[in-house]
C-alpha cells in the first residue's frame, strides 16, 4: 500500500517498500551485467591499436589536409548522379508504396485475413535489408551503374514509407468516412474525400523525410559500383588520395544540409 | 414514410443495442429520440444508414426493405438520407463548398467528383444552401478554420444538398454552447419545415427537444419507453427513461424558457 498511516496523517508514497527493493536490485543486477561486458571486451581488445590511434588519426589528418580543391571539377557529375539517385529512387519507391499501405492499413485493407499479412511481409522484407545489399545483388542482377542505384534505393524506401503511411491511415478520424459514406458515396469517393486528405500532410513529411535520407544513402553505393559520389570516394580510397577523400567528403557533407534544409522548409510549408 | 420493424443490433461483444425497436415516422415529421448513453440513440439512427449493420428486423424507407439491399442499392438509398453528426464530421482539409457539394459524391462519378467538376445545378444549389444558413462569405474557407457552429451548418449543408427524404441527426448540438445550440436545433427544425422533410433527431439536451419537436421518443436499454407529444413528458416518465433524478427543475424551466422566446418575439 503506498498510503501509510504515520501520526495520523496519511503519507503518500510512489512504491511500496519491497517494490523499492525490488527496484534497487534490478539496477545493481544491470550496474554489475555492465561491468562484466566491459571486463570481457578489454580482454578481447588489442590496447596497443587503441593507444596508437591518435598517433594514426593525426598522420591521416595531416595527410589529408588541405584538400584538393582542384578535384571539384571532377565530383559535379558525380553528385548529380548521387542526387537523382535518390529523387528517382524515393518517387519510384512512393508510387509503389502507397497501394501497398492502403492494403495493410487495418481500416482499409480488402481483406484483413489474405491480403493484409501480404502487404506487411513486402514492408518488412524491403525494410530489413540495407540498400548497399539492395544494390550489390542488383549490380549482379542488371548490371553495375546508376540504374542498379536507382532501384536498390526505391526497393529500400518501399517499406519504410508504407509502414509510415499506413500508420498515418489507421490514426485518421473515423467520423469523416462515416460522413462521405453516408451521402452515399462509392469505395473509391470515401478514399478520395474521406480518408486521402486527411493523409495528405503525413504523406508529404514522409516523402521529404525518405528523400533526405535517401541522399545520404546514396553517397554510399558508389562503394560498390552503383553510381554516385561514392564510385569516386571508393577510387579514391583505393591509391590512398586523401586529400582527394577530404575534398569529396565536405562535398557530401555540404549535400546533405542543402538536402535537410530544403525538406525542413518543404515540411513547414505543409503543416 | 419509414418504419422500423423489431430492429435489433447485437454487438459481437454480446450488448444489445437494440432489442426490437418498433417505430412508424410519418412523411415530414420531426422526432426527437432521447435517452441516457448507451441507451441506443446512435446505434438505432446507423442502422438505418446501415453505417452500422443491424442483426434482425427491418427499416422500411417508402417501401424500400433498406436492410435487405446490396451494396449498389444501399448506396442509392443512402442518397435519400441526409446525416448530420456531432463532431460536424466535416472533411477538415477540404474547404467549405468541397464539403458541401461532397453531399452530392452519391450522384456524381468518380472522376467527376475527383476533379471537383460537379455539375453547375449543384454548384447553384450549394450557393443558395450557403446563403440559406448565412455562411455565403465561407464557401471558400477551409473547414478547419471555421468555429462549431459554423461547422454545423455546413453539415447542415452537406446533408440537404442530397435532397433527401429523411435526416438523421446524431447529437447535433452536444458539442456546442447553448445559445449555438438552441440556433442549430432551429435551423434543423425550420428547415426540416420548408422541405416537408421528415427527421430523427438524438438529442442528450431534454429541455431543447421538448422546446423545437414535436414528437419524443425515450430510449432505455434499446427498449423505446415513451412516444408522445412534449407536454406528456411528465417528471414520472424521465425518471423510466433515464433513471431516478428530481425532474422538477428540467421541466419548469422548459416553460420559463417558452415564455422568455415568445416575448422576445
Amino acid at each position: 500500500m503506498p498510503v501509510l498511516e504515520k501520526e495520523g496523517t496519511q503519507v503518500w508514497r510512489r512504491r511500496t517498500a519491497s517494490e523499492t527493493l525490488i527496484r534497487w536490485f534490478g539496477w545493481l543486477i544491470g550496474v554489475a551485467v555492465f561491468m562484466l561486458c566491459w571486463q570481457r571486451i578489454s580482454e578481447a581488445t588489442t590496447w596497443f591499436f587503441v593507444w596508437d590511434a591518435p598517433r594514426i588519426a593525426s598522420d591521416i589528418w595531416n595527410r589529408a589536409t588541405p584538400p584538393r580543391w582542384e578535384y571539384i571539377t571532377q565530383l559535379g557529375r558525380p553528385i548529380w548522379d548521387t542526387l537523382n539517385i535518390a529523387t528517382l529512387g524515393t518517387l519510384i519507391a512512393l508510387c509503389l508504396a502507397v497501394p501497398v499501405a492502403f492494403l495493410a492499413a487495418r481500416n482499409t485493407t480488402p481483406s484483413a485475413l489474405f491480403v493484409r499479412p501480404f502487404a506487411l511481409l513486402i514492408i518488412v522484407a524491403t525494410r530489413s535489408i540495407n540498400s548497399l545489399i539492395w544494390a550489390l545483388l542488383l549490380i549482379a542482377i542488371i548490371g553495375p551503374g546508376v540504374f542498379a542505384g536507382v532501384i536498390a534505393i526505391a526497393i529500400r524506401s518501399i517499406g519504410f514509407c508504407a509502414k509510415l503511411l499506413y500508420e498515418a491511415i489507421e490514426e485518421i478520424d473515423h467520423g469523416q468516412v462515416e460522413a462521405i459514406t453516408a451521402t452515399g458515396a462509392s469505395r473509391w469517393q470515401v478514399m478520395a474525400y474521406g480518408i486521402v486528405p486527411q493523409i495528405l500532410p503525413a504523406f508529404a513529411g514522409i516523402a521529404v523525410f525518405r528523400w533526405d535520407i535517401n541522399i545520404r544513402e546514396s553517397t554510399v553505393l558508389g562503394l560498390v559500383g552503383a553510381g554516385g559520389v561514392g564510385l569516386q570516394l571508393s577510387a579514391s580510397l583505393n591509391v590512398l588520395a586523401w586529400p582527394q577523400v577530404s575534398l569529396i567528403l565536405i562535398v557530401i557533407l555540404v549535400a546533405v544540409v542543402i538536402s535537410e534544409w530544403v525538406s525542413a522548409k518543404v515540411r513547414g510549408a505543409i503543416i | 414514410m419509414l418504419q422500423l420493424e423489431k430492429l435489433t443490433k447485437t454487438y459481437k461483444t454480446g450488448d444489445k443495442a437494440l432489442q426490437g425497436i418498433d417505430l412508424e415516422v410519418p412523411s415530414g415529421q420531426v422526432l426527437a429520440l432521447i435517452g441516457p448513453s448507451g441507451a441506443g440513440k446512435s446505434t438505432m439512427i446507423r442502422c438505418i444508414n446501415r453505417l452500422v449493420e443491424p442483426t434482425g428486423g427491418a427499416a422500411i424507407l417508402d417501401g424500400v426493405n433498406l436492410t435487405r439491399l446490396g451494396s449498389g442499392a444501399l448506396r442509392r438509398a443512402r442518397r435519400e438520407m441526409g446525416m448530420i453528426f456531432q463532431e460536424y464530421a466535416l472533411v477538415e482539409r477540404l474547404t467549405v463548398m468541397e464539403n458541401v457539394l461532397s453531399g452530392r459524391l452519391g450522384y456524381v462519378g468518380f472522376w467527376r467528383s475527383f476533379l471537383r467538376r460537379y455539375p453547375q445545378s449543384d454548384v447553384d444549389e450549394a450557393f443558395r444552401l450557403l446563403d440559406r444558413v448565412g455562411l455565403l462569405h465561407m464557401a471558400d474557407k477551409r473547414a478547419d478554420e471555421l468555429s462549431g457552429g459554423q461547422r454545423q451548418r455546413v453539415g447542415i449543408c452537406r446533408a440537404l444538398i442530397q435532397q433527401p427524404k429523411l435526416l438523421l441527426v446524431d447529437e447535433p448540438t452536444a458539442s456546442l454552447d447553448p445559445k449555438t445550440s438552441r440556433q442549430i436545433m432551429r435551423l434543423i427544425t425550420e428547415l426540416c419545415r420548408e422541405r416537408g422533410l421528415a427527421a430523427i433527431i438524438n438529442i442528450h439536451d431534454v429541455a431543447l427537444a421538448q422546446m423545437f419537436v414535436p414528437r419524443i421518443v425515450g430510449l432505455r436499454f434499446g427498449e423505446i419507453v415513451f412516444d408522445g407529444p412534449p407536454d406528456a413528458l411528465t417528471s414520472e416518465k424521465l425518471t423510466e427513461i433515464y433513471g431516478e433524478e428530481d425532474w422538477e427543475a428540467t421541466i419548469e424551466k422548459v416553460e420559463g424558457e417558452d415564455t422568455d422566446i415568445e416575448a422576445a418575439e
